[in-house]
């Protein structure tokens, strides 16, 4: 809260300086507006910014490190014989200091020791936050004042609140790119946790997959098997069911509507397509569970198949359909990508429609269209909620797709759900699956990105 | 008249070409019907035509682009069509092979005769047509397949072929028409799109030879060739004039000059005039003619 009124405080005073360093550019100039290096508005960009810009790292540079900082402190005033404590009590007894310094938890049950403790705790939070008030404020005020002292004529403000800008454009794409590095850096290291329980030959080659660990050593079960493969062929499984169903609908449809519909069609079917890909996949994996595999189980039945209730086909039909407009789409892409002149040259040798599409326009976009198909398998490998909901989570090692089979996401949420002890194989192995799962998607995407981006170099 | 027939077969030096547009200025005289008269003048007709149109229109929705326009195109001879940017002179050359049919709000109207047979009736079928009608385009359009291939495909979609050695024969003498053979004889198996500008437009010459056409139909087949591929390119239509009938649409009165037998003027959707090459360019009979001519627009 109280950063919060500090920070507001702050963008008052920055569009207070905006205001500020415009009138003293035009003060400056005497009037004459194009006599200044830049537009008033600029000078005013760089008051504010030098106003805000190095206050905000002050409060940013605060909240990093004042915790750890106060906490330093109050550990120091401690007695000795509770310093000297071993971490994970350290911690504890920390905590019991600052839900009292808070005002969690009532005075009258602590130790003396610990509601002095907490009374320091509080006093420096009290300081520190004055301190930081301060801090900032003073150097707010300072920056627009240098800032406007630096007002002149001939000054190239233009030029410093674009370069601000740049790295301010940069910093935003580096977050992106951090955030990811920070996900596959804490995947990678849990995984490797894991692998130092199981090792990687039983995790990728094991045929038996049954990560409930008991809790007392004697008891049945109790070490857990560890083998994927299972996991891998349901995947696979509901991926290339899923894939069947896409691509040739998916391809169908592109060469319908990039080749034969009338403009009236395509303005009107393309949008409904696009309602397809905008259908959340929770509503997908309840029409799968609830609709398709009762009748697909229903069909089974009067065929004389025993068909589980939830089965690998009902998921991979509805997630491929789900994926037809992912597919129709980055088709479409590829084929209207083929020039004209392709097609004029086909039709001016006397080509009909038909065999245009299938001896020139296909083959030119196969490249464009592969590469759209391999990024649709791997979001059929990453779809999670229809698999957890329609496919089961018996991890059967089967190639029938009218057993119940369970992949790699599943496993997943299963084994995170809940309560979890986070030095447990079974808690791991998500990470260790995780693993695989983004190693597979990434190395498909980055196929299919260096097929598209080897087509586009044909045509440009 | 002399320095345009030289001119069609050897390529006119800057030196001559100074002197046909001087003489041609001084022919300005001869212009006697004025610009505001839209009725074609000069001889229209030929006898035993190969292509005979008859009053076209052609109208993309309600605009039209091309007005009452009556020409033939005869056996063995290379008609051009010149006029400024817009005058619908591509349009009426793919009225010739009905490609005008692949644009949405396109209408053709008149008769157009291609051996007796009306080929802008709706029942016509357009593949045999386009098969007796070839074209070239303004940019080289090989398809990304083989050179072989890039021949092969009008052969094997119209069943030209009976079996591997004939396909590979057609492939060879089209190639051979084209002038092309030696220079690729030994790559078949290379993309179409891996040769030159200059070799891919006679690539494409090659593929629409392939399918044994009667005519052939160039849109500014030249426009984006360097010079020493356009001499190339129009040393080949003069060759294979012998052959087939070529209609070809240029911004470049030169290259007409030097190519055609016949020259057709259009200006804003009419033919305004049309006559013998050397007719045309030395005593143009209409004042807008003329004024294309000697560069006073367009």
């Amino acid at each position: 809260m109280q950063i919060f009124a500090l920070l507001c405080i702050l963008a008052v005073m920055a569009i207070a300086s905006f205001y500020l360093g415009r009138q003293r550019a035009l003060a400056v100039s005497g009037g004459n507006i194009p006599a200044l290096n830049s537009l008033p508005g600029y000078y005013g960009y760089y008051m504010a910014f030098w106003c805000a810009l190095p206050a905000l790292c002050i409060v940013v540079f605060w909240l990093f490190f004042e915790s750890s900082i106060v906490t330093k402190i109050v550990v120091s005033g401690l007695p000795d014989a509770a310093a000297a404590l071993p971490k994970p009590q350290l911690d504890l007894v920390l905590n019991e200091i600052v839900n009292l310094a808070q005002k969690n938890t009532a005075a009258e049950q602590a130790s003396p020791e610990i509601a002095a403790a907490a009374q320091h705790y509080s006093r420096i939070k009290t300081i520190s936050g004055m301190t930081l008030f301060v801090l900032t404020i003073t150097l707010g005020i300072g920056g627009a004042v240098f800032a406007r002292s630096r007002i002149h004529v001939h000054q190239r403000a233009r030029n410093k609140v674009e370069g601000t800008i740049l790295v301010f454009l940069i910093v935003c794409s580096t977050i992106a790119i951090f955030t990811t590095l920070g996900i596959v850096l804490s995947v990678l290291f849990e995984a490797i946790r894991f692998f130092q329980m199981v090792p990687v030959t039983d995790f990728l080659l094991g045929l038996e997959w049954s990560p409930q660990t008991a809790i007392r050593p004697d008891q049945v079960g109790s070490s857990g098997a560890f083998g994927a493969v299972p996991l891998f062929s349901g995947t696979m499984l509901v991926s290339v069911i899923a894939m069947t169903v896409a691509v040739p609908v998916g391809l169908m449809t592109a060469i319908y509507l990039s080749e034969y519909a009338s403009p009236s069609v395509r303005a009107r079917s393309k949008p409904l397509l696009e309602i397809l890909a905008g259908i959340p996949t929770v509503v997908y994996g309840f029409f799968a569970a609830l609709t398709v595999a009762p009748l697909i189980r229903g069909w089974g039945e009067s065929l004389g198949l025993s068909v589980s209730s939830e089965s690998a086909l009902a998921a991979g039909i509805v997630m491929g359909i789900m994926i037809i407009p992912f597919v129709s789409s980055l088709s479409d892409d590829a084929i209207n990508a083929v020039p004209q002149s392709l097609r004029d040259g086909a039709y001016a040798l006397g080509a009909t429609q038909s065999e245009t599409i299938k001896k020139v326009i296909i083959p030119a976009a196969l490249p464009g269209i592969v590469g759209g198909i391999l990024l649709a398998v791997s979001r059929a490998i990453g779809e999670t909620m229809i698999v957890v909901m329609a496919a089961g989570l018996a991890a059967n090692l089967t190639a029938n797709p009218l057993e119940s089979v369970t992949t790699v996401t599943v496993q997943i949420v299963t084994l995170l759900v809940g309560d979890q002890e986070f030095d447990s194989p079974k808690t791991l192995a998500a990470f260790a699956l995780g693993m695989v799962l983004f190693a597979v998607t990434l190395a498909l995407n980055v196929i299919a990105l260096y097929i598209v981006r080897k087509y586009r170099e044909r045509y440009e | 008249m002399s320095v345009v027939f030289e001119s069609r077969f050897s390529f006119t030096s800057e030196r001559r070409k100074g002197e046909r547009r001087r003489q041609s200025r001084a022919s300005a005289s001869t212009a006697i019907v004025p610009r505001e008269e839209r009725q074609t003048v000069g001889a229209a007709a030929v006898e035993n035509p190969r292509i005979r149109c008859m009053d076209v229109n052609v109208y993309y929705g309600s605009k039209q682009a091309i007005k009452n326009v009556s020409l033939d195109i005869g056996s063995h001879e290379i008609v051009a069509m010149i006029g400024p940017s817009g005058c619908g002179k591509s349009t009426f050359l793919r009225c010739l092979n009905r490609m005008n049919d692949t644009i949405d709000n396109c209408r053709v109207t008149g008769d157009i005769f291609l051996d007796g047979q009306n080929i802008n009736e709706q029942s016509i079928d357009v593949v045999p047509l386009r098969a007796k009608v070839g074209m070239v385009f303004q940019k080289p359009n090989p398809f990304p397949k083989s050179i072989y291939e890039n021949i092969a495909f009008g052969p094997r979609i119209h069943g030209l072929a009976q079996d591997k050695t004939d396909l590979d024969e057609i492939v060879a003498t089209s190639l051979q028409s084209a002038g092309l053979w030696n220079e690729v004889k030994d790559q078949l198996d290379q993309p179409g799109t891996s040769l030159s500008g200059g070799q891919q437009q006679r690539l494409c010459i090659a593929r629409a030879i392939a399918v044994n056409p009667e005519v052939i139909l160039m849109d500014e087949p030249c426009s984006a060739l360097d010079p020493i591929a356009t001499a190339v390119i129009e040393n080949l239509m003069i060759e294979l004039c012998a052959e087939y009938s070529i209609v070809i649409v240029t911004h470049s009165m030169q290259q007409a000059a030097r190519v055609s037998h016949r020259t057709a003027y259009f200006h804003l959707g009419d033919l305004i005039e049309v006559g013998a090459t050397e007719h045309v360019f030395m005593r143009p009979m209409h004042q807008l003619t003329e004024d294309y001519i000697t560069g006073r627009f367009g």
